[in-house]
């Protein structure tokens, strides 16, 4: 654990790293990025808490079954959609032209729909959602281990 | 030997390096027209602004599909290594 004033700044500054992957990761079909790079941007934040506050403490928040159920759900969803256009082809995108996420953009620079992309945006909430998850895991059971803890489930 | 050995490998690697800087193909001309149709159809077809977006999760999905596996696997091996080598301390 660091000193007061590390961990005033990290409890403000977190707020607004958790806005900004997540703003990367749900923009990720308009705007550079996408579910791999927002979802790092999160885990960063993350790391942020791990070394202000002790990884011992954020083991209370963060439970490793959560997390595990969470990057599950993740790819599960994302190879879901990935079947659900298996009419056509693997990872046909057949929400195009539909009223959800359907919308198709001018060709050319425009300033952008956020109902566009058809099943990118929730392909890149479902990585986001494993990338979050995994990655999170990873750092904190490497944190946890180094540090002698116990792993828990 | 050794050092004749090395030296030898060393001359074929470097050979073949240069072998295939000189294969390149000349910077901006590609050696299909794949780009080309991704850049002009890409925001028609799948309806992103974000083109690369489109290829990483529509016209290469597949890859990503991988990708997300690896990661998958390293979050699971990592879990695993630490929790048995916690687990061989105790018992010993």
């Amino acid at each position: 654990m660091l000193s007061k004033i590390v961990r005033s700044v990290a409890n403000q500054l977190i707020v607004f790293i958790l806005i900004f992957g997540l703003y990367v990761i749900a923009h990720g079909h308009l705007t550079p990025g996408g579910g791999f790079q927002g979802g790092a941007v999160v885990v960063s934040g993350v790391v942020m808490l791990m070394v202000a506050f002790s990884s011992k403490e954020l083991k209370k928040s963060l439970r490793e079954r959560v997390l595990s159920i969470m990057e599950s759900t993740g790819a599960l969803v994302f190879i879901a959609l990935a079947f659900a256009g298996i009419g056509t082809a693997f990872f046909y995108n057949l929400l195009v032209g539909t009223p959800i996420f359907g919308h198709i953009p001018p060709t050319g620079s425009n300033p952008g729909d956020f109902w566009t992309g058809g099943v990118v945006p929730l392909m890149n909430l479902a990585v986001g959602l494993k990338v979050i998850a995994g990655l999170s895991a990873v750092v904190l059971a490497m944190a946890l281990f180094s540090s002698g803890e116990e792993v828990d489930e | 030997m050794r050092k004749i050995v090395g030296l030898i490998l060393w001359l074929v690697l470097v050979a073949f390096l240069v072998w295939g800087t000189l294969q390149i193909h000349p910077f901006g001309d590609p050696p299909s027209d794949m780009d080309d149709y991704i850049i002009e159809n890409a925001q028609e077809e799948t309806g992103n602004n974000n083109v690369v977006g489109s290829v990483v999760f529509d016209y290469r999905g597949f890859d990503t599909l991988g990708e997300a596996t690896i990661l998958f696997t390293a979050v699971t091996g990592v879990l695993l290594l630490l929790r048995t080598l916690k687990r061989k301390e105790e018992d010993s």
